[in-house]
């Protein structure tokens, strides 16, 4: 799947905006993009598997906290840093 | 032999370097702008390892680590976090305090996060594990106590101090929770608090002290005499020797009453056991935590606490309503001792002459939350 990667990732993706990546739920797409840029994912989700307080994820546009959901198929995984996170 | 600075500040970490006579400076360019850095620290047995505790606003806490002087850096693989699955759901918010292990264990590190917990890492911060024996205990969320006792950016597990004449012996402060000693390594931990005041908590009905709970703010081991002990608390200015017990003593009655004993920071001299300097801060009324009066001064002893002298040639006689975190002030090793601070508005000063004169580096940093000094190999 495509995934779009906030700037505030992007030293992890060698500078890319945009990633693909493999998984049938999010938490293994996740850990896809986790075997590909080392350090990712607990970047966005903490060592309780919970989303990170300042990073939304969206799936195929619709917001998403749930590791376990299932990926539709043709959906994109949109990472944002969230205005609440910034000071 | 130039002196570093690592300024860690709310916006990255800055290195500034000193002539041979530390009377020049010169600022690199931030690394990490926009990042929370809380601490960055020169391990002074290699004198090369440089670690930093970071925080991406966004991204959460991390640890990166430079092995060139902090030209480049690279990321903790496994960075600290609490177990995952473990019962209270703790996850790290942030890394505040990072401490170079003892000099037999070249590669040992410690970190104290927020929350309270305590990592150690034995592979020079590449990879980090929570000490168990503390994060674990089951009187550890008593310790701590509620959202109520802690920092408004949440509780800070600081002040990790390894004794220089035994790794295994090991101290730590939180704030709020008090002071805490190891004698195994970390596998057990007793309070270290009699003596120190409360004023945030009602007396015992039965006269008794609190043995926990208390606020240090930061607390220091004197590195030729481990055996005294400095500790700057929310309700006051400490003093312990060891070898006479386990009973702080309040030295700061003797400051100055308009003054008083409040402040974030406390350090020693590196070689006299007897010599330490605190800046005050106001404690009083709405506690605007600012230097007493707008006017900032260091304070001075030399003679254990006894006595306290105030040291202020060079700085703001007035309309400074800044004060100095407890991370932001650090000595050298040099002879005579230079001291440094950093300023909740983003100034840098110094001195050479251990406070008889003080001059400004820098200015228009942003805040600074630690600042160590180092002499890179």
């Amino acid at each position: 799947m495509k995934v779009i990667v906030p700037t505030q990732l992007r030293g992890y993706t060698g500078g890319q905006p945009e990633v693909t990546a493999a998984g049938a739920t999010l938490d293994a797409v996740l850990v896809d993009l986790d075997r590909q840029f080392p350090g990712f994912r607990f970047r966005v989700i903490d060592e309780q598997d919970r989303v990170r307080r300042h990073v939304i994820l969206f799936v195929g546009g619709e917001r998403q906290d749930d590791l376990a959901s299932a990926i539709p198929a043709g959906a994109e995984l949109q990472i944002v840093g969230a205005l609440s996170g910034g000071a | 032999m130039p002196v570093q600075l690592y300024l860690a500040t709310r916006k990255g970490i800055f290195i500034a370097t000193s002539s041979a006579d530390r009377r020049s400076w010169s600022l690199r360019d931030p690394v990490y702008l926009g990042q929370q850095c809380h601490h960055a620290v020169l391990d002074p047995r290699d004198r090369t390892t440089l670690l930093l505790a970071s925080r991406q606003w966004h991204l959460g806490p991390t640890v990166f680590r430079s092995d060139d002087n902090g030209v480049s850096w690279k990321e903790a693989a496994r960075p600290p976090q609490f177990t995952k699955g473990e019962p209270r759901g703790r996850a790290v918010d942030h890394v505040f305090w990072l401490t170079p292990g003892h000099a037999s264990e070249p590669d040992v590190w410690y970190a104290g996060t927020s929350p309270k917990g305590l990592f150690r890492s034995e592979d020079g911060g590449r990879t980090w594990d929570a000490v168990a024996g503390f994060n674990d205990h089951p009187e550890q969320h008593v310790w701590v106590g509620s959202d109520k006792d802690e920092t408004p950016d949440g509780g800070k597990l600081h002040s990790i101090l390894v004794d220089p004449r035994d790794p295994a012996h090991l101290y730590l402060s939180m704030s709020g929770g008090g002071t805490f000693e190891s004698t195994d390594r970390g596998a057990t931990w007793a309070p270290l608090n009699l003596g120190v005041d409360m004023d945030f908590a009602p007396k015992k009905e039965d006269g008794t002290e609190y043995l926990f709970g208390h606020d240090p703010h930061c607390m220091v081991q004197h590195p030729t005499s481990p055996d005294r002990l400095w500790q700057q608390n929310h309700c006051g200015i400490y003093k312990l020797d060891r070898a006479a017990g386990d009973r702080w003593e309040r030295v700061g009655r003797a400051m100055p009453k308009e003054i008083g004993d409040v402040g974030f920071p406390v350090i020693a001299h590196p070689r006299d056991p007897d010599t330490a300097w605190v800046f005050p801060m106001d404690g009083t009324g709405d506690w605007p935590r600012t230097s007493p009066g707008g006017k900032p001064s260091l304070y001075r002893t030399r003679d254990a606490g006894a006595s306290w002298e105030r040291q202020d040639t060079g700085l703001p006689d007035s309309q400074a309503w800044w004060t100095v975190k407890r991370q932001a002030m650090c000595s050298d090793l040099r002879d005579p001792v230079g001291l440094y601070f950093g300023t909740t508005s983003g100034e840098v000063w110094s001195t050479i002459d251990e406070g008889a004169s003080f001059q400004l580096l820098f200015r228009h940093l942003p805040h600074v939350f630690a600042v160590t000094a180092g002499e890179p190999a």
